[in-house]
Protein backbone atom coordinates (compact mmCIF):
# COMPACT_ATOMS: atom_id res chain seq x y z
CA UNK A 1 0.00 0.00 0.00
CA UNK A 2 1.40 3.35 -0.98
CA UNK A 3 1.91 6.50 1.54
CA UNK A 4 -0.65 8.22 0.08
CA UNK A 5 -3.64 5.52 0.28
CA UNK A 6 -2.37 4.63 3.77
CA UNK A 7 -2.89 8.31 4.52
CA UNK A 8 -6.42 8.33 2.99
CA UNK A 9 -7.49 5.31 4.53
CA UNK A 10 -6.45 7.14 7.72
CA UNK A 11 -8.17 10.20 7.25
CA UNK A 12 -11.57 8.13 6.34
CA UNK A 13 -11.06 6.40 9.25
CA UNK A 14 -10.28 9.20 11.33
CA UNK A 15 -13.57 11.16 10.03
CA UNK A 16 -15.49 7.92 10.65
CA UNK A 17 -14.51 7.46 14.11
CA UNK A 18 -15.14 11.15 15.24
CA UNK A 19 -18.85 10.96 13.17
CA UNK A 20 -19.17 8.05 15.74
CA UNK A 21 -18.29 9.52 18.77
CA UNK A 22 -20.79 12.69 17.95
CA UNK A 23 -22.51 11.68 21.23
CA UNK A 24 -19.66 13.02 23.24
CA UNK A 25 -17.46 15.38 20.98
CA UNK A 26 -20.74 17.57 19.81
CA UNK A 27 -21.77 20.33 22.86
CA UNK A 28 -25.49 19.49 21.91
CA UNK A 29 -27.72 17.53 19.87
CA UNK A 30 -28.27 18.26 16.30
CA UNK A 31 -31.90 19.69 16.73
CA UNK A 32 -31.07 21.82 19.29
CA UNK A 33 -31.99 25.50 19.18
CA UNK A 34 -29.90 27.99 20.82
CA UNK A 35 -32.83 30.60 20.11
CA UNK A 36 -30.97 33.73 21.91
CA UNK A 37 -27.84 33.03 19.19
CA UNK A 38 -29.12 32.38 15.66
CA UNK A 39 -26.70 32.95 12.84
CA UNK A 40 -23.95 33.24 15.28
CA UNK A 41 -20.10 33.19 14.12
CA UNK A 42 -17.24 30.55 15.74
CA UNK A 43 -16.79 31.02 19.38
CA UNK A 44 -15.41 28.87 22.62
CA UNK A 45 -19.01 27.47 22.98
CA UNK A 46 -19.80 26.52 19.32
CA UNK A 47 -17.12 26.01 17.25
CA UNK A 48 -18.48 26.85 13.78
CA UNK A 49 -21.11 28.60 15.03
CA UNK A 50 -24.75 27.94 14.75
CA UNK A 51 -27.18 28.19 11.79
CA UNK A 52 -30.12 30.54 10.65
CA UNK A 53 -32.63 28.84 13.82
CA UNK A 54 -29.42 28.75 16.64
CA UNK A 55 -28.56 25.20 15.98
CA UNK A 56 -25.06 24.10 16.81
CA UNK A 57 -22.88 23.91 13.43
CA UNK A 58 -20.43 21.60 14.22
CA UNK A 59 -22.80 19.42 16.17
CA UNK A 60 -24.63 19.45 13.29
CA UNK A 61 -21.64 18.54 11.06
CA UNK A 62 -20.58 15.64 13.15
CA UNK A 63 -23.97 13.75 13.23
CA UNK A 64 -24.43 14.96 9.42
CA UNK A 65 -21.44 13.24 8.85
CA UNK A 66 -21.94 10.24 10.30
CA UNK A 67 -25.25 9.52 8.49
CA UNK A 68 -23.78 10.08 5.01
CA UNK A 69 -20.57 8.16 5.97
CA UNK A 70 -22.60 4.76 7.54
CA UNK A 71 -25.62 4.92 4.65
CA UNK A 72 -23.67 5.42 1.62
CA UNK A 73 -21.84 1.46 2.56
CA UNK A 74 -24.92 0.50 2.65
CA UNK A 75 -26.92 1.65 -0.18
CA UNK A 76 -23.43 0.40 -2.12
CA UNK A 77 -23.72 -2.49 -0.60
CA UNK A 78 -27.61 -3.01 -1.68
CA UNK A 79 -26.65 -2.07 -5.61
CA UNK A 80 -23.40 -4.11 -5.50
CA UNK A 81 -26.20 -7.26 -4.49
CA UNK A 82 -28.37 -6.26 -6.89
CA UNK A 83 -26.08 -6.08 -9.47
CA UNK A 84 -24.65 -9.43 -8.81
CA UNK A 85 -27.65 -10.82 -8.75
CA UNK A 86 -28.58 -9.30 -12.27
CA UNK A 87 -25.41 -9.23 -13.98
CA UNK A 88 -23.24 -12.07 -12.40
CA UNK A 89 -26.18 -14.72 -13.24
CA UNK A 90 -26.82 -13.12 -16.08
CA UNK A 91 -23.57 -13.63 -17.22
CA UNK A 92 -23.50 -17.35 -15.73
CA UNK A 93 -26.41 -18.03 -17.41
CA UNK A 94 -25.45 -16.75 -20.89
CA UNK A 95 -27.98 -16.81 -24.38
CA UNK A 96 -30.96 -14.57 -23.65
CA UNK A 97 -30.88 -14.10 -19.76
CA UNK A 98 -27.28 -12.07 -20.46
CA UNK A 99 -28.94 -10.38 -23.89
CA UNK A 100 -32.30 -9.54 -21.42
CA UNK A 101 -29.80 -8.35 -19.00
CA UNK A 102 -28.09 -6.15 -20.82
CA UNK A 103 -30.74 -4.76 -22.82
CA UNK A 104 -32.44 -3.69 -19.24
CA UNK A 105 -29.03 -2.04 -18.12
CA UNK A 106 -29.15 -0.33 -21.26
CA UNK A 107 -32.63 1.30 -20.51
CA UNK A 108 -30.82 2.19 -17.22
CA UNK A 109 -28.01 3.74 -18.17
CA UNK A 110 -29.50 5.22 -21.27
CA UNK A 111 -31.41 7.78 -18.71
CA UNK A 112 -28.44 10.53 -17.15
CA UNK A 113 -28.06 9.75 -13.54
CA UNK A 114 -28.81 12.83 -12.15
CA UNK A 115 -31.87 12.91 -14.31
CA UNK A 116 -33.03 9.39 -13.08
CA UNK A 117 -32.32 10.14 -9.52
CA UNK A 118 -33.57 13.33 -8.78
CA UNK A 119 -36.98 12.51 -11.03
CA UNK A 120 -37.29 9.16 -9.33
CA UNK A 121 -36.74 10.90 -5.64
CA UNK A 122 -39.55 13.85 -6.37
CA UNK A 123 -42.27 11.74 -7.32
CA UNK A 124 -41.84 9.70 -3.51
CA UNK A 125 -43.42 11.53 -0.50
CA UNK A 126 -41.11 14.46 -0.01
CA UNK A 127 -43.52 14.93 3.67
CA UNK A 128 -42.13 12.11 5.57
CA UNK A 129 -40.31 11.94 9.01
CA UNK A 130 -37.13 12.44 8.76
CA UNK A 131 -36.12 8.31 9.63
CA UNK A 132 -38.07 7.69 6.61
CA UNK A 133 -36.19 10.18 4.59
CA UNK A 134 -33.07 8.96 5.33
CA UNK A 135 -34.29 5.33 4.55
CA UNK A 136 -35.85 6.27 1.09
CA UNK A 137 -33.11 8.85 0.02
CA UNK A 138 -30.33 5.69 0.51
CA UNK A 139 -32.81 2.91 -0.93
CA UNK A 140 -33.62 4.86 -3.78
CA UNK A 141 -29.51 5.24 -4.39
CA UNK A 142 -29.05 1.41 -4.31
CA UNK A 143 -32.00 0.26 -5.87
CA UNK A 144 -31.48 2.36 -8.61
CA UNK A 145 -27.12 2.36 -8.87
CA UNK A 146 -26.93 -0.75 -9.72
CA UNK A 147 -26.82 -0.87 -13.88
CA UNK A 148 -23.36 0.45 -14.54
CA UNK A 149 -21.99 -2.46 -11.94
CA UNK A 150 -24.34 -4.85 -13.67
CA UNK A 151 -22.97 -4.42 -17.01
CA UNK A 152 -19.31 -4.98 -15.43
CA UNK A 153 -20.27 -8.08 -13.62
CA UNK A 154 -21.91 -9.48 -16.47
CA UNK A 155 -18.93 -9.38 -18.65
CA UNK A 156 -16.94 -10.75 -15.82
CA UNK A 157 -19.12 -13.78 -15.13
CA UNK A 158 -19.77 -14.28 -19.33
CA UNK A 159 -16.10 -14.86 -19.44
CA UNK A 160 -15.71 -17.21 -16.12
CA UNK A 161 -18.82 -19.26 -17.60
CA UNK A 162 -16.38 -20.38 -20.46
CA UNK A 163 -13.39 -20.68 -18.60
CA UNK A 164 -11.46 -23.92 -18.30
CA UNK A 165 -11.73 -24.45 -14.73
CA UNK A 166 -16.01 -24.02 -15.03
CA UNK A 167 -15.91 -26.31 -18.15
CA UNK A 168 -13.87 -28.39 -16.24
CA UNK A 169 -16.48 -28.02 -13.20
CA UNK A 170 -19.22 -28.79 -15.64
CA UNK A 171 -17.84 -31.95 -16.87
CA UNK A 172 -17.26 -33.48 -13.34
CA UNK A 173 -21.54 -33.10 -12.92
CA UNK A 174 -21.70 -29.59 -11.24
CA UNK A 175 -24.79 -27.89 -12.46
CA UNK A 176 -27.23 -25.37 -10.94
CA UNK A 177 -26.92 -22.91 -8.62
CA UNK A 178 -23.58 -25.10 -6.87
CA UNK A 179 -21.66 -24.24 -9.80
CA UNK A 180 -22.40 -20.74 -9.62
CA UNK A 181 -22.07 -20.43 -5.52
CA UNK A 182 -19.07 -22.16 -5.51
CA UNK A 183 -16.91 -21.77 -8.52
CA UNK A 184 -18.36 -18.85 -10.10
CA UNK A 185 -18.85 -16.12 -7.39
CA UNK A 186 -15.89 -16.52 -5.44
CA UNK A 187 -14.35 -15.60 -8.69
CA UNK A 188 -16.32 -12.57 -9.13
CA UNK A 189 -15.49 -11.32 -5.96
CA UNK A 190 -12.35 -8.68 -6.74
CA UNK A 191 -14.94 -6.96 -9.21
CA UNK A 192 -17.68 -6.96 -6.61
CA UNK A 193 -15.50 -5.27 -4.07
CA UNK A 194 -14.03 -2.81 -6.61
CA UNK A 195 -17.74 -2.06 -7.45
CA UNK A 196 -18.77 -1.82 -4.05
CA UNK A 197 -15.96 0.68 -3.13
CA UNK A 198 -17.14 2.83 -6.36
CA UNK A 199 -20.20 3.26 -5.63
CA UNK A 200 -19.48 4.70 -2.15
CA UNK A 201 -18.36 8.16 -3.24
CA UNK A 202 -20.72 8.21 -5.89
CA UNK A 203 -23.08 7.81 -3.46
CA UNK A 204 -21.99 10.25 -0.99
CA UNK A 205 -21.99 12.89 -3.71
CA UNK A 206 -25.80 11.79 -5.36
CA UNK A 207 -26.93 12.36 -1.32
CA UNK A 208 -25.40 15.94 -1.63
CA UNK A 209 -26.86 16.58 -4.97
CA UNK A 210 -30.64 16.01 -3.35
CA UNK A 211 -30.10 17.42 -0.26
CA UNK A 212 -29.05 20.55 -1.98
CA UNK A 213 -31.94 20.56 -4.19
CA UNK A 214 -34.36 19.69 -1.01
CA UNK A 215 -34.79 16.62 -1.96
CA UNK A 216 -32.69 14.44 0.65
CA UNK A 217 -32.67 13.59 4.03
CA UNK A 218 -35.43 16.08 5.79
CA UNK A 219 -35.21 18.47 8.64
CA UNK A 220 -34.11 17.91 11.44
CA UNK A 221 -31.91 15.46 10.27
CA UNK A 222 -28.56 16.58 9.34
CA UNK A 223 -26.58 15.03 6.40
CA UNK A 224 -24.10 16.56 3.90
CA UNK A 225 -26.40 17.16 1.77
CA UNK A 226 -28.90 19.29 3.87
CA UNK A 227 -25.40 21.09 5.40
CA UNK A 228 -24.52 22.31 2.46
CA UNK A 229 -27.84 23.71 1.15
CA UNK A 230 -26.72 25.98 3.63
CA UNK A 231 -24.19 27.78 1.47
CA UNK A 232 -27.80 29.04 -0.36
CA UNK A 233 -27.85 32.13 1.46
CA UNK A 234 -24.18 32.58 1.69
CA UNK A 235 -23.57 36.40 0.07
CA UNK A 236 -19.34 35.97 0.30
CA UNK A 237 -17.16 33.66 1.49
CA UNK A 238 -14.95 36.34 3.08
CA UNK A 239 -18.17 37.12 5.40
CA UNK A 240 -18.69 33.87 6.97
CA UNK A 241 -15.90 31.55 5.96
CA UNK A 242 -16.83 28.50 8.61
CA UNK A 243 -19.98 27.89 6.87
CA UNK A 244 -17.74 26.53 4.13
CA UNK A 245 -16.35 23.77 6.64
CA UNK A 246 -18.93 21.10 5.27
CA UNK A 247 -17.59 21.37 1.96
CA UNK A 248 -14.24 21.39 3.08
CA UNK A 249 -14.88 18.57 4.87
CA UNK A 250 -16.71 16.38 1.95
CA UNK A 251 -13.70 17.36 -0.13
CA UNK A 252 -11.35 16.20 1.92
CA UNK A 253 -13.24 12.78 2.14
CA UNK A 254 -13.90 12.39 -1.60
CA UNK A 255 -10.07 12.71 -2.01
CA UNK A 256 -9.44 10.14 0.47
CA UNK A 257 -12.02 8.21 -0.76
CA UNK A 258 -10.38 8.41 -4.62
CA UNK A 259 -6.81 7.88 -3.65
CA UNK A 260 -8.31 4.69 -1.61
CA UNK A 261 -9.49 3.75 -5.19
CA UNK A 262 -6.67 2.33 -7.51
CA UNK A 263 -6.76 2.97 -11.30
CA UNK A 264 -7.13 -1.30 -11.52
CA UNK A 265 -10.21 -0.56 -9.56
CA UNK A 266 -11.74 2.21 -11.28
CA UNK A 267 -11.50 0.77 -14.61
CA UNK A 268 -12.35 -3.09 -13.68
CA UNK B 1 -14.27 -1.50 -55.20
CA UNK B 2 -16.15 -5.10 -53.82
CA UNK B 3 -14.43 -4.18 -50.42
CA UNK B 4 -15.70 -0.75 -50.11
CA UNK B 5 -19.16 -2.05 -51.57
CA UNK B 6 -19.10 -4.48 -48.46
CA UNK B 7 -18.42 -2.14 -46.15
CA UNK B 8 -20.91 0.17 -47.11
CA UNK B 9 -23.48 -2.61 -46.39
CA UNK B 10 -21.73 -3.50 -43.17
CA UNK B 11 -22.13 -0.02 -41.92
CA UNK B 12 -26.48 0.11 -42.91
CA UNK B 13 -26.51 -2.85 -41.88
CA UNK B 14 -25.00 -1.34 -38.24
CA UNK B 15 -26.91 1.34 -38.56
CA UNK B 16 -30.03 0.09 -39.26
CA UNK B 17 -29.62 -2.13 -36.13
CA UNK B 18 -28.47 0.78 -34.13
CA UNK B 19 -31.28 2.12 -35.20
CA UNK B 20 -34.12 -0.28 -34.09
CA UNK B 21 -31.87 -0.83 -30.75
CA UNK B 22 -32.14 3.08 -30.17
CA UNK B 23 -35.80 3.04 -30.95
CA UNK B 24 -36.90 0.55 -28.36
CA UNK B 25 -34.67 1.97 -25.84
CA UNK B 26 -36.53 5.74 -26.16
CA UNK B 27 -40.17 3.77 -25.88
CA UNK B 28 -38.87 1.67 -23.15
CA UNK B 29 -37.39 4.58 -21.30
CA UNK B 30 -40.77 6.45 -22.09
CA UNK B 31 -42.98 3.70 -20.57
CA UNK B 32 -40.45 3.30 -17.46
CA UNK B 33 -41.46 7.12 -16.95
CA UNK B 34 -45.07 6.39 -16.84
CA UNK B 35 -45.20 3.89 -15.14
CA UNK B 36 -42.98 5.59 -12.31
CA UNK B 37 -45.19 8.63 -12.16
CA UNK B 38 -48.40 6.50 -12.10
CA UNK B 39 -47.09 4.43 -9.20
CA UNK B 40 -45.78 7.27 -7.17
CA UNK B 41 -47.70 8.30 -4.30
CA UNK B 42 -50.10 10.77 -4.84
CA UNK B 43 -50.30 10.93 -8.27
CA UNK B 44 -54.18 10.66 -8.54
CA UNK B 45 -54.22 13.99 -6.20
CA UNK B 46 -55.13 17.41 -7.71
CA UNK B 47 -54.78 20.33 -5.99
CA UNK B 48 -57.74 22.11 -7.79
CA UNK B 49 -60.05 19.33 -6.48
CA UNK B 50 -59.46 21.58 -3.34
CA UNK B 51 -60.89 24.65 -4.37
CA UNK B 52 -64.06 25.43 -2.79
CA UNK B 53 -65.28 27.33 -5.93
CA UNK B 54 -66.15 24.49 -7.90
CA UNK B 55 -69.24 22.82 -7.63
CA UNK B 56 -69.75 18.50 -7.65
CA UNK B 57 -70.20 18.65 -11.78
CA UNK B 58 -66.68 20.66 -12.13
CA UNK B 59 -64.89 18.20 -9.88
CA UNK B 60 -66.30 15.10 -11.58
CA UNK B 61 -64.99 17.14 -15.15
CA UNK B 62 -61.66 17.15 -13.35
CA UNK B 63 -61.30 13.73 -12.84
CA UNK B 64 -63.18 13.00 -16.16
CA UNK B 65 -60.30 14.72 -17.54
CA UNK B 66 -57.43 12.26 -16.00
CA UNK B 67 -59.31 9.42 -16.15
CA UNK B 68 -57.20 7.84 -19.44
CA UNK B 69 -54.22 8.52 -17.28
CA UNK B 70 -55.17 5.62 -14.98
CA UNK B 71 -54.43 2.80 -17.17
CA UNK B 72 -50.59 3.11 -17.96
CA UNK B 73 -50.98 1.12 -20.91
CA UNK B 74 -53.57 2.78 -22.95
CA UNK B 75 -52.23 6.47 -21.70
CA UNK B 76 -49.16 5.28 -23.05
CA UNK B 77 -50.68 3.80 -26.31
CA UNK B 78 -52.83 7.50 -26.81
CA UNK B 79 -49.42 9.23 -26.48
CA UNK B 80 -47.59 7.18 -29.08
CA UNK B 81 -51.03 7.61 -31.35
CA UNK B 82 -50.91 11.42 -30.81
CA UNK B 83 -46.68 12.06 -30.69
CA UNK B 84 -46.79 10.40 -34.02
CA UNK B 85 -49.35 13.24 -35.36
CA UNK B 86 -47.46 15.80 -33.47
CA UNK B 87 -49.47 16.17 -30.71
CA UNK B 88 -47.31 15.62 -27.78
CA UNK B 89 -49.82 16.49 -24.84
CA UNK B 90 -50.49 19.31 -22.28
CA UNK B 91 -48.66 19.93 -18.87
CA UNK B 92 -50.96 20.10 -16.08
CA UNK B 93 -48.81 21.68 -14.36
CA UNK B 94 -47.71 24.84 -16.56
CA UNK B 95 -51.27 24.16 -18.98
CA UNK B 96 -49.30 24.48 -22.02
CA UNK B 97 -48.63 22.13 -25.07
CA UNK B 98 -45.68 20.11 -24.16
CA UNK B 99 -44.75 20.82 -27.64
CA UNK B 100 -44.79 25.29 -26.79
CA UNK B 101 -42.50 24.52 -23.76
CA UNK B 102 -39.62 22.39 -25.27
CA UNK B 103 -39.37 24.39 -28.38
CA UNK B 104 -39.69 27.45 -25.48
CA UNK B 105 -36.83 25.89 -23.27
CA UNK B 106 -34.79 23.55 -25.65
CA UNK B 107 -32.09 26.61 -27.10
CA UNK B 108 -31.27 27.71 -23.27
CA UNK B 109 -30.44 23.79 -22.57
CA UNK B 110 -28.69 23.73 -25.76
CA UNK B 111 -26.40 26.92 -25.27
CA UNK B 112 -25.57 25.86 -21.34
CA UNK B 113 -24.77 22.32 -22.40
CA UNK B 114 -23.01 22.69 -25.39
CA UNK B 115 -21.06 26.04 -24.56
CA UNK B 116 -20.49 23.98 -21.19
CA UNK B 117 -19.12 20.85 -23.15
CA UNK B 118 -17.21 22.77 -25.15
CA UNK B 119 -15.34 24.44 -22.44
CA UNK B 120 -14.43 21.26 -20.90
CA UNK B 121 -13.52 19.47 -23.64
CA UNK B 122 -10.73 22.59 -23.95
CA UNK B 123 -9.96 22.31 -20.74
CA UNK B 124 -9.35 19.04 -19.80
CA UNK B 125 -7.55 18.17 -23.32
CA UNK B 126 -5.32 21.03 -22.73
CA UNK B 127 -4.16 20.12 -19.51
CA UNK B 128 -4.18 15.94 -20.35
CA UNK B 129 -2.21 16.47 -23.65
CA UNK B 130 0.12 19.49 -22.36
CA UNK B 131 1.16 16.87 -19.17
CA UNK B 132 1.59 14.15 -22.20
CA UNK B 133 3.32 16.59 -24.30
CA UNK B 134 6.25 18.51 -21.78
CA UNK B 135 5.94 15.05 -19.53
CA UNK B 136 6.83 17.16 -16.33
CA UNK B 137 5.61 16.07 -12.89
CA UNK B 138 4.38 19.49 -12.17
CA UNK B 139 1.62 19.58 -15.23
CA UNK B 140 0.34 15.80 -14.12
CA UNK B 141 -0.01 17.28 -11.03
CA UNK B 142 -1.79 20.31 -11.28
CA UNK B 143 -4.00 18.47 -13.63
CA UNK B 144 -4.20 15.62 -11.15
CA UNK B 145 -5.33 18.37 -8.55
CA UNK B 146 -7.41 20.37 -10.10
CA UNK B 147 -9.76 17.54 -11.78
CA UNK B 148 -9.45 15.91 -8.27
CA UNK B 149 -11.07 18.63 -6.51
CA UNK B 150 -14.05 19.25 -8.95
CA UNK B 151 -14.60 15.58 -8.79
CA UNK B 152 -15.06 15.75 -5.02
CA UNK B 153 -17.47 18.54 -5.63
CA UNK B 154 -21.32 17.76 -6.13
CA UNK B 155 -22.95 19.20 -8.98
CA UNK B 156 -25.48 20.91 -7.23
CA UNK B 157 -22.84 22.74 -4.76
CA UNK B 158 -20.82 24.46 -8.21
CA UNK B 159 -24.28 25.57 -9.24
CA UNK B 160 -24.73 27.20 -5.85
CA UNK B 161 -20.92 28.55 -6.00
CA UNK B 162 -21.54 29.90 -9.37
CA UNK B 163 -24.69 31.79 -8.39
CA UNK B 164 -22.94 32.84 -5.57
CA UNK B 165 -19.88 33.63 -7.55
CA UNK B 166 -22.13 35.36 -10.77
CA UNK B 167 -20.65 33.29 -13.04
CA UNK B 168 -22.61 31.61 -15.96
CA UNK B 169 -24.45 28.42 -15.37
CA UNK B 170 -22.33 27.00 -18.90
CA UNK B 171 -19.02 27.19 -16.31
CA UNK B 172 -20.99 25.27 -13.96
CA UNK B 173 -21.51 22.77 -16.67
CA UNK B 174 -18.23 22.59 -18.00
CA UNK B 175 -16.51 22.08 -14.55
CA UNK B 176 -18.77 19.56 -13.18
CA UNK B 177 -17.88 17.42 -17.09
CA UNK B 178 -14.08 18.76 -16.99
CA UNK B 179 -12.70 16.16 -14.26
CA UNK B 180 -14.58 12.71 -15.93
CA UNK B 181 -12.78 14.27 -19.33
CA UNK B 182 -9.12 14.83 -18.18
CA UNK B 183 -9.32 11.84 -15.71
CA UNK B 184 -10.28 9.29 -18.35
CA UNK B 185 -8.32 10.76 -21.62
CA UNK B 186 -5.37 11.23 -19.65
CA UNK B 187 -5.23 7.64 -18.77
CA UNK B 188 -6.15 6.88 -22.19
CA UNK B 189 -2.96 8.76 -23.16
CA UNK B 190 -0.89 7.64 -20.72
CA UNK B 191 -2.06 3.88 -21.74
CA UNK B 192 -0.78 4.72 -25.29
CA UNK B 193 2.29 5.80 -24.17
CA UNK B 194 3.22 2.77 -22.56
CA UNK B 195 3.09 0.87 -25.76
CA UNK B 196 6.71 -0.31 -27.06
CA UNK B 197 6.05 1.20 -30.38
CA UNK B 198 5.84 4.19 -28.96
CA UNK B 199 8.95 3.52 -26.95
CA UNK B 200 10.89 2.77 -30.44
CA UNK B 201 9.82 5.75 -32.07
CA UNK B 202 10.79 8.10 -29.36
CA UNK B 203 14.46 5.99 -29.47
CA UNK B 204 14.35 6.93 -33.31
CA UNK B 205 14.54 10.67 -32.30
CA UNK B 206 10.66 11.27 -33.45
CA UNK B 207 9.12 14.41 -32.01
CA UNK B 208 7.11 14.31 -29.22
CA UNK B 209 4.32 16.24 -31.45
CA UNK B 210 4.35 13.61 -34.12
CA UNK B 211 4.25 11.05 -31.60
CA UNK B 212 1.16 12.32 -30.20
CA UNK B 213 -0.12 13.20 -33.78
CA UNK B 214 0.95 10.06 -35.19
CA UNK B 215 1.32 6.98 -33.24
CA UNK B 216 -0.42 7.87 -29.80
CA UNK B 217 -3.78 9.99 -31.26
CA UNK B 218 -4.69 6.51 -33.63
CA UNK B 219 -5.10 4.68 -30.32
CA UNK B 220 -6.47 6.64 -27.72
CA UNK B 221 -8.94 8.41 -30.45
CA UNK B 222 -11.65 6.03 -30.87
CA UNK B 223 -12.26 5.36 -26.58
CA UNK B 224 -11.81 9.34 -26.95
CA UNK B 225 -14.69 9.69 -29.39
CA UNK B 226 -16.78 7.54 -27.62
CA UNK B 227 -16.45 9.82 -24.09
CA UNK B 228 -17.62 12.32 -26.05
CA UNK B 229 -20.84 10.62 -26.57
CA UNK B 230 -20.96 9.81 -22.88
CA UNK B 231 -20.49 13.54 -21.99
CA UNK B 232 -23.36 14.58 -23.54
CA UNK B 233 -25.17 12.21 -21.14
CA UNK B 234 -23.46 13.29 -17.97
CA UNK B 235 -24.37 17.34 -19.19
CA UNK B 236 -27.62 16.83 -19.50
CA UNK B 237 -28.00 15.12 -16.07
CA UNK B 238 -25.49 18.30 -14.83
CA UNK B 239 -28.19 20.46 -16.23
CA UNK B 240 -31.14 19.78 -14.13
CA UNK B 241 -29.69 21.24 -11.00
CA UNK B 242 -28.06 23.97 -12.72
CA UNK B 243 -30.56 25.50 -13.96
CA UNK B 244 -33.03 24.42 -11.34
CA UNK B 245 -30.54 26.21 -8.86
CA UNK B 246 -29.38 28.99 -11.67
CA UNK B 247 -33.29 29.96 -12.48
CA UNK B 248 -32.19 29.03 -16.26
CA UNK B 249 -35.45 28.47 -17.96
CA UNK B 250 -34.17 25.27 -19.68
CA UNK B 251 -35.14 21.43 -19.90
CA UNK B 252 -33.11 20.58 -16.95
CA UNK B 253 -35.58 23.07 -14.83
CA UNK B 254 -38.61 22.20 -16.58
CA UNK B 255 -37.47 18.42 -15.67
CA UNK B 256 -36.97 19.15 -12.04
CA UNK B 257 -41.01 21.03 -12.15
CA UNK B 258 -42.27 18.29 -14.29
CA UNK B 259 -40.66 15.70 -11.34
CA UNK B 260 -41.89 18.04 -8.14
CA UNK B 261 -45.71 18.46 -9.52
CA UNK B 262 -45.85 14.57 -10.76
CA UNK B 263 -46.44 16.19 -14.71
CA UNK B 264 -47.13 13.03 -16.17
CA UNK B 265 -47.45 13.80 -20.38
CA UNK B 266 -44.57 16.43 -19.26
CA UNK B 267 -42.12 14.19 -17.19
CA UNK B 268 -42.51 11.01 -20.08
CA UNK B 269 -42.17 13.61 -23.17
CA UNK B 270 -38.66 14.91 -21.15
CA UNK B 271 -38.08 11.51 -20.10
CA UNK B 272 -38.09 10.49 -24.19
CA UNK B 273 -35.99 13.13 -25.00
CA UNK B 274 -33.46 13.27 -22.72
CA UNK B 275 -33.19 9.15 -23.62
CA UNK B 276 -33.44 9.91 -27.59
CA UNK B 277 -30.54 12.66 -27.05
CA UNK B 278 -28.09 10.49 -25.11
CA UNK B 279 -28.52 7.23 -27.25
CA UNK B 280 -28.52 9.78 -30.23
CA UNK B 281 -25.04 11.18 -29.09
CA UNK B 282 -23.26 7.65 -27.75
CA UNK B 283 -24.68 5.89 -31.29
CA UNK B 284 -23.10 8.27 -33.28
CA UNK B 285 -19.88 8.51 -31.82
CA UNK B 286 -20.13 4.10 -31.83
CA UNK B 287 -20.62 4.71 -35.61
CA UNK B 288 -18.00 7.59 -36.07
CA UNK B 289 -15.61 4.64 -34.72
CA UNK B 290 -16.65 1.79 -36.81
CA UNK B 291 -16.15 4.37 -39.74
CA UNK B 292 -12.81 5.41 -38.33
CA UNK B 293 -11.78 1.52 -37.63
CA UNK B 294 -12.82 0.11 -40.85
CA UNK B 295 -11.06 3.25 -42.85
CA UNK B 296 -8.21 2.55 -41.35
CA UNK B 297 -7.98 -1.58 -41.33
CA UNK B 298 -10.08 -2.20 -44.07
CA UNK B 299 -12.59 -4.40 -41.56
CA UNK B 300 -15.16 -3.57 -39.17
CA UNK B 301 -14.67 -4.28 -35.88
CA UNK B 302 -17.16 -6.84 -33.79
CA UNK B 303 -17.29 -5.06 -30.34
CA UNK B 304 -20.55 -4.21 -28.06
CA UNK B 305 -20.07 -0.61 -28.60
CA UNK B 306 -17.10 1.20 -26.62
CA UNK B 307 -19.53 3.70 -25.41
CA UNK B 308 -21.09 1.56 -22.66
CA UNK B 309 -17.79 0.51 -21.27
CA UNK B 310 -16.40 3.93 -20.38
CA UNK B 311 -20.12 4.30 -18.50
CA UNK B 312 -18.56 1.99 -15.84
CA UNK B 313 -15.38 4.07 -15.24
CA UNK B 314 -16.87 7.54 -14.86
Amino acid sequence: MSAARKLACVVVLAVCAVSLAANWLAPAGYARQFREAPSAPPSHQHLLGTDEVGRDRFARVLYGTRISLLLAPAAALVSTVLAALVGGLAGYLGGIWLRLARGFTDLFLSLPWLFLLITVRALLPLNVSPLVSVLITFLILGLLGWAASARVLSTSADALRNSDFVLQARASGLHGPRLFLVHVLPNLKPVLYAQFWISIPVFILSEANLGILGLGVAEPLPSWGSLLRELEGLISFREEPWRLVPLLLLIVVMTSFQMLLSNEEVTA
Amino acid sequence: MQLLKILRWKIAGLLARRLAALAALVLLGGLLSATLVRLAPGFDADERELDPGLNAESVRALRQSRAGEHNILSFYASYLRGAIHGDLGTSHALGLPVQSLLRERWPVTVRVVGIGLLLAWLLASTLAFTACLCRRPAYEILGTTVSGAFLCIPAAVLALLSVILNAPGYLAIALIVFPKIYRYSRNLLAKAYTLPHITAARARGLGEVRILAWHVLPIAGPQMIALAGITVSIALGASIPVEAISGLPGIGQLAWQAALSRDLPLLVNLTVLVTLVTLLANSGADVMIYMLSSRSDGRIRPSAGPSSAIVNAL
